[in-house]
C-alpha cells in the first residue's frame, strides 16, 4: 500500500463513519420510540379519552384534534399553494415580480415556526377574533406550509411537458383552457403528493399551535372548528414536561410519540400512493 | 370549408380573451400572497413591538444582561443572555452537524454505490420528517441522562444537549443541499483530477469539495437558520434558565424558548407581551438575514455551475 | 373578432369556386422531378392567402428575423429551408403567434392573412390559432385516447354535440390517412401508436378544428423514411383544401412537396421563388451553394 491509498483508506473510512453515525442516530430514535411506545399501544389507547388526570386512558381526543387541524391546514394551504405555483410557472414570464415572489417563498420557508405562532395570535386569534380554536391554529399552520406546497406544486407543473401546452394553444385553446384541460390533470398527482408531505410536517408541529388553540386537556371532543382542541404533538409536549406526575406518564408520552410518528409515516406513505395510483389512472 | 360549424352554439357571455385576462389577474394576486404574508409577518412584528419600546430603552433591550420582566422591584428586558444562548446552542449544533453532514453528503455522492444511495437517501428524509417535539422528548429521556452520566452533572438538560438535538435536526438540510451541490460539480472536474493521477479521495477532498464549497456553505447556513428558529427541542431539553449562560453544561434559554414559555403566561397587551413580539422580531431579522445570505450564495453557485 | 372570422368564410367560398386550377397542379410530384412548364402560370392564378410585409422579430436584444417580405398563395405548399438557427422555425411560429408565450419578444411590420394583420390588437389570438393550425417537430399527442386527442380541439372550442364530434373525428382521421390504421382502437392511448402514426394523429388533430392554413414545423424530422413518405403524400393531398407552410431541414423534402420555397439564412430571406426555380436555377449565389450542398 502506498501513501496515497493509505490516506484514501482512512479518508473514506471517515466518510463512512459519518453516515454510520447519522443512520445510527435515526436507528436509536426509531428503536427507542417503537420499543417503549409499542408496549403501551392498544386499541383502548387510541380510542379512549384520557382518565384520572391523564395518568391513564387513551389519547383519542389528541388524534381527533390533529385530524381536524390538518383538514383546516390543507384547506388553506393546498388551493393557495397551487394557485401561486400556477401563476409562477404558467403565467409569469420570469420578470421582477416573479423574482420577488420566489424570494418571498424562500424566506417564508426559513421563518421560525414560533414566529408563525406569534403572527397567528395577533391575526387570527385577536384581529379576526377567531379566538384560540382549531380554525386559528389550522390557518397558522396553513400559512406555514404554504411555501412547501408552492414549491412542490411548481415541481409538479415542471414535470408536464411543454409540448402539451403548445399543442393545445395551437388548437385555439385559451391559456386557462390549456392549463385546465391539458396541464393540471397531469400535475395534480404530484401536487397532492407534495401537499400531503407538507401536511405531514405540519401535523408534527407544536410551536405554531401553542398559543393559537391547542389545549392542555379537554374532557370532550371538539364540536366545531371554533373549539379548542388537543393535538398529538402538544400532548406529547405536555406529557414530557408539564404533567404533575411526569414519571408516571412516561409510557403515555412514549405511546403518543409512537402514534405521532406512525401517523406521519402513514401520511408520507399515502402521499407516495397517491402519486403511484393517479399516475396509473392517467396512463389508461 | 365549413368553419362556421365550429362556432359555439351561442356566443359566450364573455369574450374569451377578457375571460383569460380575468383568470390571469386572479392567479397574479394569488401569486402575490406569499409576498403579502412575508411583508405581513414583518410589519406585524414591528407594529406589535413598537409599544414595547415606549417603555423599554432600545439600548438596554439590546445590551442588557438581565431578562426579568415579572420582577416586582424593577422589570428588566435585556436580551443578551438569550442571544448568547441561541448562538451557543446553534454553534454547538453546527460543530457536530457540519462535519457529519458534509461527510455524509460526500459519501453519498462520491463513495456510495447506487444501492447504498437508494437506501440512504430516503432514510435521511425520514430523519427530516421526525417532529421536533419527538426529538425534544428523546432529549429529555435519552440524551439528557446520557450526558449527565458522562459529565457527572445532576441532569443533562443543558446547552450541550440542545446542540446535540439541533444537530440531528439540521443534518437532513445540510446533507441534502450539500449532496446536490457536490452532484452538480461538472463531471469533467473529477475526471481531469483522476487523469492527473490523483486518488479518488484526493479528488473528493481537493477538487470536489472546494468546487462545491459555496453550495456547501449555503447548506450549512440554511441548517443554521433552521437551528436558530427551532423551538420545541430547545424548549424541552436545555433547562431554560433565563440567566446568562455559564458553560455548555449549564442550562440556557434561547430566543425561541423564551417566547414559547412566556407567551402562555403573559397578559395580552402589556409591555411584557409586546416585548415578546420584539423578541420575535429579533428572531425574524436574524433568520431573514441568514436566509438571504445563503440564498445569494446558492444563487451564485448555481450560476457558476450552469 | 367576429368580422375576422367571417372574412375567412367568405374567402373560403371563393376558394371552392376556383378549385379547378387546384386539381390540375395537383398531380403527384415524384422525387426531385418538378412538374414541367406551365406550372408557373397555373400557380400564379392562386389568390394571395398571406403576405408578410417588412417583418422584423426580436428575442430581447437579438434580431432573429430581418425585414422579411413574401407572399403565400392559397392551396399551395410553401417550403421554408435554411441552415439550423436561421430563424425558419421562429418565422413559422409567427403565423399563429406561438412566439407570444416566450418572454421578451418583439415584432415590427405585419403579417396579413386574408387581409387582416394578425398582430392587430383587435384580433383574438385564440381565433387566429383556430384558423392557423400547427404541427410540431416532435409529435406531441396528449396522454389521452386517440379519439380524445382529436376531439380535444373541438371541445375547447365549445362544441358539445357528440355526434358532430364523432363525425369530425372520423373525417379528420380519414383526411390524415390514419383512419384505417386506428379505427378499431380509437379508445386506446395515443402513446401506443408508432412515431409516424403519432405525427399523423397530430395532423388530424389540427385538421379537426378546420383551419385555413396549416403550419408544419419539420413534421418528419424524427421519422423513418417510410413514415416520412406517408407524411409527404399526405401534405400533397391536404393542399387541395389548405394552405400549407412547411419548415424542413431536408432539401429533397422541400423539393418534393413544396410549390414555393423560401430560403432563409441568419434571419434573412435570401431568396423566395417557385420551388423548381430555387433548386434548378437560383438567382442568388448563396442559395445555389446551399441547395447544391456546399454548406449547411
Amino acid at each position: 500500500m502506498n501513501n496515497k491509498s493509505i490516506t484514501q483508506f482512512f479518508g473514506f473510512g471517515l466518510l463512512r463513519l459519518c453516515i454510520v453515525l447519522v443512520l445510527s442516530a435515526l436507528a436509536v430514535i426509531l428503536y427507542d420510540i417503537f420499543h417503549k411506545g409499542g408496549a403501551i399501544i392498544s386499541w383502548e389507547f387510541v380510542s379512549e379519552m384520557p382518565k384520572k388526570g391523564m395518568t391513564e386512558g387513551g389519547i383519542f381526543p389528541a388524534i381527533i384534534g390533529t385530524f381536524y387541524l390538518t383538514i383546516i391546514t390543507a384547506l388553506l394551504s393546498i388551493p393557495l399553494g397551487m394557485g401561486c405555483a400556477i401563476y409562477l410557472h404558467e403565467y409569469s414570464k420570469g420578470g421582477k415580480i416573479a423574482r420577488l415572489i420566489r424570494m418571498s417563498i424562500r424566506n417564508l420557508s426559513g421563518v421560525p415556526s414560533i414566529v408563525y405562532g406569534l403572527f397567528g395570535v395577533v391575526i387570527f386569534v385577536q384581529f379576526l377574533q377567531l379566538d384560540t380554536s382549531i380554525l386559528s391554529a389550522g390557518l397558522t399552520l396553513g400559512l406555514m406550509t404554504l411555501p412547501w406546497t408552492i414549491t412542490a406544486s411548481e415541481e409538479a407543473l415542471k414535470n408536464v411537458p411543454q409540448s402539451y401546452r403548445d399543442g393545445s394553444l395551437a388548437l385555439g385553446a385559451t391559456r386557462w383552457q390549456s392549463i385546465r384541460t391539458n396541464v393540471l390533470p397531469y400535475s395534480i398527482p404530484g401536487m397532492l403528493t407534495g401537499a400531503v408531505l407538507g401536511l405531514s410536517r405540519a401535523a408534527g408541529e407544536t410551536a405554531p399551535i401553542l398559543f393559537t388553540g391547542a389545549a392542555f386537556f379537554l374532557p370532550f371532543l371538539p364540536k366545531s372548528f371554533s373549539d379548542q382542541f388537543m393535538a398529538l404533538p402538544y400532548h406529547l409536549y405536555i406529557m414530557a414536561t408539564q404533567h404533575h406526575a411526569i414519571d408516571k406518564v412516561r409510557p403515555i408520552a412514549y405511546g403518543t410519540a409512537l402514534v405521532l410518528i406512525v401517523l406521519i409515516f402513514c401520511m408520507n406513505f399515502f402521499a407516495i400512493l397517491i402519486r403511484y395510483r393517479l399516475r396509473k389512472v392517467k396512463m389508461e | 370549408m365549413i368553419n362556421r360549424n365550429l362556432q359555439p352554439l351561442k356566443k359566450p357571455w364573455i369574450n374569451s380573451s377578457t375571460k383569460d385576462k380575468i383568470i390571469h389577474g386572479f392567479f397574479f394576486f394569488n401569486g402575490l400572497i406569499s409576498v403579502f404574508v412575508l411583508v405581513g409577518i414583518f410589519a406585524l412584528l414591528v407594529y406589535t413591538s413598537i409599544p414595547a419600546f415606549k417603555e423599554i430603552n432600545l439600548t438596554s433591550f439590546l445590551t442588557g444582561t438581565n431578562w426579568n420582566p415579572t420582577s416586582y422591584v424593577k422589570e428588566e428586558y435585556g436580551i443578551v443572555p438569550m442571544l448568547v444562548s441561541t448562538f451557543m446552542v446553534t454553534i454547538g449544533a453546527l460543530c457536530i452537524a457540519i462535519p457529519l453532514g458534509i461527510g455524509t453528503a460526500a459519501y453519498l455522492s462520491d463513495v456510495a454505490g447506487n444501492r447504498t444511495r437508494e437506501i440512504a437517501k430516503p432514510v435521511v428524509e425520514i430523519l427530516a420528517g421526525i417532529p421536533s417535539v419527538v426529538i425534544g422528548f428523546l432529549g429529555i429521556i435519552l440524551v439528557g441522562p446520557f450526558l449527565a452520566k458522562i459529565f457527572g452533572t445532576s441532569n443533562g438538560l443543558n446547552a450541550l444537549n440542545g446542540s446535540v438535538l439541533l444537530a440531528v435536526m439540521a443534518l437532513p438540510t445540510i446533507i441534502s443541499i450539500s449532496e446536490d451541490a457536490l452532484n452538480s460539480v461538472p463531471k469533467n472536474y473529477d475526471q481531469a483530477s483522476l487523469a492527473l493521477g490523483a486518488s479518488k479521495w484526493q479528488t473528493v477532498y481537493k477538487v470536489k469539495i472546494p468546487a462545491a464549497l459555496s453550495g456547501i456553505i449555503a447548506a450549512c447556513m440554511l441548517g443554521m437558520g433552521r437551528a436558530i428558529g427551532e423551538t420545541m427541542t430547545v424548549l424541552m431539553a436545555t433547562g431554560c434558565a433565563p440567566a446568562m449562560p455559564e458553560s455548555f453544561l449549564g442550562p440556557v434559554r434561547t430566543l425561541t424558548s423564551s417566547i414559547a414559555i412566556e407567551l402562555g403566561e403573559v397578559a395580552y397587551n402589556t409591555t411584557h407581551y409586546y416585548a415578546l413580539f420584539a423578541l420575535g422580531l429579533v428572531l425574524f431579522i436574524i433568520t431573514f438575514f441568514i436566509n438571504m445570505v445563503s440564498d445569494i450564495i446558492l444563487h451564485r453557485f448555481e450560476k457558476v455551475n450552469r | 373578432m367576429y368580422e375576422f372570422f367571417c372574412n375567412f368564410n367568405s374567402i373560403s367560398i371563393k376558394e371552392s369556386k376556383n378549385g379547378m386550377s387546384v386539381e390540375i397542379i395537383d398531380k403527384p410530384m415524384t422525387k426531385l422531378n418538378f412538374a414541367k412548364s406551365g406550372v408557373k402560370d397555373k400557380l400564379e392564378k392562386h389568390n394571395v392567402k398571406a403576405s408578410v410585409k417588412n417583418f422584423n422579430f426580436y428575442y430581447s436584444d437579438t434580431q432573429a428575423l430581418k425585414n422579411i417580405n413574401l407572399e403565400i398563395k392559397d392551396n399551395t405548399v410553401t417550403g421554408i429551408i435554411g441552415p439550423s438557427g436561421c430563424g425558419k422555425s421562429t418565422f413559422l411560429r409567427c403565423f399563429n403567434r406561438m412566439n407570444d408565450t416566450i418572454p421578451q419578444i418583439r415584432y415590427e411590420g405585419e403579417i396579413l392573412i386574408d387581409g387582416t394583420n394578425i398582430f392587430n390588437s383587435e384580433l383574438d389570438v385564440v381565433d387566429l390559432r383556430r384558423n392557423v393550425g400547427m404541427v410540431f417537430q416532435k409529435s406531441n399527442p396528449f396522454p389521452k385516447s386517440i379519439y380524445a386527442n382529436i376531439a380535444y380541439g373541438l371541445k375547447i372550442n365549445g362544441i358539445k354535440d357528440k355526434s358532430f364530434i364523432a363525425e369530425k373525428v372520423e373525417k379528420s382521421l380519414k383526411d390524415a390517412a390514419l383512419w384505417d390504421e386506428v379505427k378499431d382502437r380509437l379508445n386506446k392511448s395515443a402513446f401506443a401508436l408508432s412515431g409516424g402514426q403519432q405525427q399523423r394523429l397530430c395532423i388530424a388533430r389540427a385538421l379537426a378544428v378546420e383551419p385555413d392554413v396549416l403550419l408544419l414545423d419539420e413534421p418528419a424530422s424524427a421519422l423513418d423514411p417510410i413514415a416520412t413518405a406517408k407524411i409527404e403524400e399526405l401534405v400533397h393531398e391536404l393542399k387541395k383544401n389548405y394552405t400549407i407552410i412547411i419548415v424542413t431541414h431536408n432539401m429533397q423534402q422541400a423539393a418534393r412537396v413544396s410549390d414555393y420555397t423560401a430560403f432563409f439564412m441568419m434571419g434573412e430571406l435570401i431568396e423566395f421563388d417557385l420551388t423548381n426555380k430555387i433548386f434548378t436555377n437560383p438567382t442568388n449565389k448563396i442559395t445555389e451553394d446551399y441547395v447544391t450542398g456546399r454548406f449547411g
